[in-house]
């Protein structure tokens, strides 16, 4: 329990410290229940898909957050983990492979995907990486989109379907587990495979940003000729923040793929790209919480105003004036505005990141 | 001058039209301070440059204790001995002063992925020592007691002597400071000079390039003048007052 212990900004008494990793252990584990029971299934699956984002807004920090490069096209890395499953796991190909083989070779090939961004791209910062990155993202997309043909390998634009469910332990979660003859719904298992991969990579992140490695990170988005200076390989280390945010996007697409049973390029697009650096931003670039707090708002609270927009209205003016759907992203707009306003370093920054704006707030 | 430390063999550097450095050679010996002076444009800084692997040099060579450095690549430079410091303060504005020193580490330590997941044993212990050495290193150029502060947040003087100290975290056999007490009031300029005193004495060789004519002439033990990409004279700081050449550089040819 030592690393959840180390989640904490100070350093409690071990009694403490267990006390407090098994409290927040048995509240997350009742997510599932409470939601479902209080408001339905539609939730847990939306709690499921929020984990899933926390996943990769944690992979893209490590790119954007932690070694500063501008990344518009990470959700490519979720597209080659999606596809990699997709492929071996159906009748595409009649393969059918386990999840514990392909999740590994998920990363594997993701992380080499980012290598081949990174390399071309190393001696781009800022507006420039951004352009390059977005393009690779697209192409990335259009490739899946047009590989049906002279081989049909994607399905082009129809997608992938039929995927294999996961199975965990010899058990397919797409049925329930009936444990002491009470039965755990299949949203639940999957959210508490989804819960323990982003608890993984979180730990995953925290351990490495206050590493060698990290330190390597940051000193280059300080300053990238003094890392270089002081000895940093900038070109590896570069290389090596891309792979491993990519890795994460690899496996968070794999679950995804399983997850929906279906894949197709449309759910890769651009879109999905600005809104997981929309995440980290919003959440508080480099600041672990703030990242994993950002990705859960942004992909719990458009759904909530959904929800909220039909009764809200009725409530208001008796009837319907607007179409939640136009509203909601409306609402959803206007509070990233909001919070880049009025919490410019994130909602959830790290200590040192809200004394730097509040620095040059001051104008210094 | 003993041993050799360093020696460049015909250092060319061109931009574009522009010459930087036509044909330097020096050779810095080992526990030597070596000044490098020159009125402005002289080519000062890109030497430092083509050294310490910033720039790649048009033509000729660098060896550092007879062996030839990979000039165009500075983390290799870093890791055969060279550490620097900038004309303009280069530090991790972002990252505290004992975080600065400790990225200073790199070379030296060798952490990978793996390494600072599992947190193994050997990694925590090089952790640990990578703290203590960077507390050391703070100590030594004083500014121990502001380790947890920003490095922006630290006066002008504790700057230039945290990018010392993270410049002596790679262990370099060359110590090359660009510039060091440029911006310096008189008082932080006395300090400076003990300190670069006490880091020969520790067995470090400097490089300094240095516009504060008193400094240069007080601390070194050699001296070498830059003039248009071209070394006019190399010789112990009293000769090169003398040098009529380099009198020219400075003031300008006599009055016709």
């Amino acid at each position: 329990m030592k690393p959840l212990a180390n989640l904490l900004p100070h350093p409690l008494p071990p009694a403490a410290a267990y006390g407090g990793a098994a409290l927040a252990a048995l509240a997350l584990a009742a997510v599932p229940f409470v939601l479902g029971m209080n408001f339905g299934n539609s939730w847990v699956r939306i709690v499921d898909f929020a984990l899933l984002y926390a996943m990769l807004a944690l992979g893209l920090n490590i790119v954007v957050g932690f070694a500063g490069l501008l990344d518009l096209g990470y959700i490519a890395f979720y597209a080659v983990g999606a596809y990699l499953y997709a492929l071996l796991a159906s009748p595409q190909f009649g393969l059918h492979w386990p999840l514990w083989a392909i999740l590994p070779l998920g990363a594997t090939c993701a992380a080499a995907f980012g290598v081949l961004l990174g390399a071309p791209t190393l001696r781009l910062r800022g507006d420039y990486l951004a352009i390059v990155t977005l393009g690779f993202g697209e192409i990335i997309r259009i490739f899946l989109n047009n590989l049906n043909a002279p081989v049909n390998i994607t399905n082009g634009p129809q997608g992938i379907a039929n995927i294999d469910s996961m199975s965990v332990a010899g058990h397919a979660l797409e049925k329930p587990l009936v444990v002491f003859g009470f039965p755990i719904p299949s949203l639940y298992l999957f959210y508490y495979l989804f819960l323990a991969l982003a608890v993984l990579t979180m730990f995953i992140c925290i351990r490495l940003e206050d590493s060698r490695i990290g330190r390597a990170w940051v000193a280059i988005r300080e300053d990238e000729i003094a890392a270089k200076a002081c000895g940093i390989n900038t070109r590896n280390i570069k290389l090596l923040a891309f792979a491993m945010g990519a890795s994460f996007g690899g496996v968070a697409g794999g679950l995804f793929a399983g997850f929906q049973q279906f894949v197709s390029p449309e759910s890769f697009g651009l879109l999905e790209s600005i809104m997981v650096l929309c995440m980290v931003v919003l959440g508080g670039m480099g600041h672990i919480p703030g990242v994993v707090l950002g990705a859960l708002l942004l992909a719990i609270l458009p759904e909530a105003l959904r929800y909220a927009a039909r009764p809200a209205q009725m409530w208001l003016f008796g009837r319907m004036l607007l179409d939640p759907e136009a509203l909601r992203m409306l609402l959803f707009g206007g509070a990233l505005i909001a919070v880049m306003l009025f919490r410019p370093a994130g909602l959830w920054p790290s200590a040192v990141r809200r004394r730097e704006f509040a620095a040059s707030g001051n104008g210094t | 001058m003993s041993e050799v430390l360093l020696a460049a063999n015909g250092i060319s550097k061109n931009f574009g039209g522009v010459r930087a450095l036509a044909n330097v050679s020096l050779t810095i010996g080992k526990g030597e301070i070596y000044g490098l002076i020159g009125p402005n444009g002289a080519g000062k800084t890109t030497f430092f440059n083509v050294l310490t692997g910033l720039y790649t040099a048009d033509a000729g060579s660098v060896t550092l204790s007879g062996r030839a450095l990979n000039l165009g690549q500075p983390h290799e430079v870093v890791r055969a001995g060279i550490a620097r410091t900038f004309q303009n303060i280069r530090l991790f504005a972002n990252m505290t002063a004992l975080e600065n020193v400790m990225v200073g580490r790199h070379t030296k330590s060798r952490a990978g992925v793996w390494g600072a997941v599992t947190a193994s044993r050997a990694t925590r212990a090089e952790e640990a020592a990578i703290v203590a050495r960077a507390h050391t290193l703070l100590k030594y150029v004083g500014i121990d007691a502001r380790a947890n502060d920003l490095a922006r947040n630290l006066p002008y003087g504790d700057q230039r002597r945290l990018e010392i100290a993270r410049a002596l975290a790679t262990e370099p056999g060359l110590l090359a400071l660009d510039e060091p007490a440029a911006g310096m009031n008189a008082s932080e300029t006395a300090a400076l000079r003990e300190l670069i005193a006490g880091l020969r004495s520790d067995g470090i060789t400097i490089l300094l390039i240095e516009h504060d004519v008193k400094l240069v002439m007080g601390l070194c033990d050699r001296v070498a003048v830059l003039d248009y990409g071209e070394k006019i004279a190399e010789a112990t700081p009293e000769a090169v007052q003398r040098d009529p050449r380099v009198i020219e550089a400075y003031l300008g040819g006599p009055v016709e």
